[in-house]
């Protein structure tokens, strides 16, 4: 397996400013490449859920050619704070 | 016979609809239509498969046996909500539509849901407007009322 989580990481903070960024290999759990991941950026700001997550997917287009499953949690740094303090 | 059984799950509205598949000789008559039609052929049926009805999912499986763990998750909030009557297209049954539906909607994965013929998003999307609220400001703009709504009616 050519993609790691590491390398999504990498790619999501240099491409989208990201503050914060979690991924998950969930990978064992489908017999093939898949991923969960929460990024947490100032870029996501004032951009409705589905443009948010365009984002993520054109960042990571070449690696999703290879991912079989893909989940995403995209939040702005207020959101995140916030998610924290409750 | 299996394929006699996906066929038969896979026509799940009643009326009449393009990619209804038909048995001939035993196989789908879809998938040789398909071998004929180009990408191109695809992506402009495609436009009007999302536009024919007011909710569509593509998904993995159907709705009645859905094989993927997200495609169930789209299926399950869209069953609590009441809707029940939307078309399915199993991507499954297909490997030209399942990359066509990623190029037509520039989106990796599925499931993908379609509101009116614009792209809603995948599962993630679909449970958090499930979860925040939106999904059932989305369906009343369809027309559609949510069954939560009476739920909450109730419980009140």
């Amino acid at each position: 397996m050519s993609v790691t989580a590491d390398h999504i990481r990498d790619r999501l903070i240099k491409e989208l400013a990201a503050v914060h960024v979690e991924v998950e290999d969930t990978s064992a759990n489908r017999c093939a490449a898949s991923f969960k991941v929460l990024v947490v950026s100032p870029q996501f700001e004032n951009k409705p859920l589905l443009q948010r997550h365009r984002m993520v997917n054109t960042c990571l287009a070449e690696e999703l050619k290879e991912i079989h499953a893909f989940e995403q949690k995209t939040l702005t740094p207020e959101q995140w704070k916030k998610q924290n303090s409750q | 016979m299996n394929s006699l059984f996906r066929s038969a799950a896979r026509c799940l509205r009643s009326g009449p609809a393009v990619y209804l598949p038909r048995q001939t000789d035993g196989r789908s008559q879809w998938a040789s239509v398909r071998l004929l039609c180009s990408a191109a052929d695809l992506q402009k049926d495609l436009g009007e498969m999302v536009k024919k009805d007011k909710v569509v999912v593509f998904m993995k499986g159907t709705p009645a046996q859905p094989m993927c763990g997200f495609s169930n998750a789209v299926v399950q909030i869209l069953r609590m909500h009441g809707v029940d009557n939307y078309a399915a297209y199993n991507v499954l049954e297909d490997q030209d539509l399942r990359q066509g539906v990623k190029d037509f909607s520039n989106w990796p994965t599925i499931p993908q849901v379609y509101f009116n013929g614009e792209f809603v998003g995948g599962c993630d999307i679909f449970l958090q407007m499930h979860q925040n609220g939106d999904l059932v400001e989305e369906l009343k703009k369809l027309g559609i009322r949510s069954a939560v709504l009476d739920a909450e009616k109730e419980s009140k």
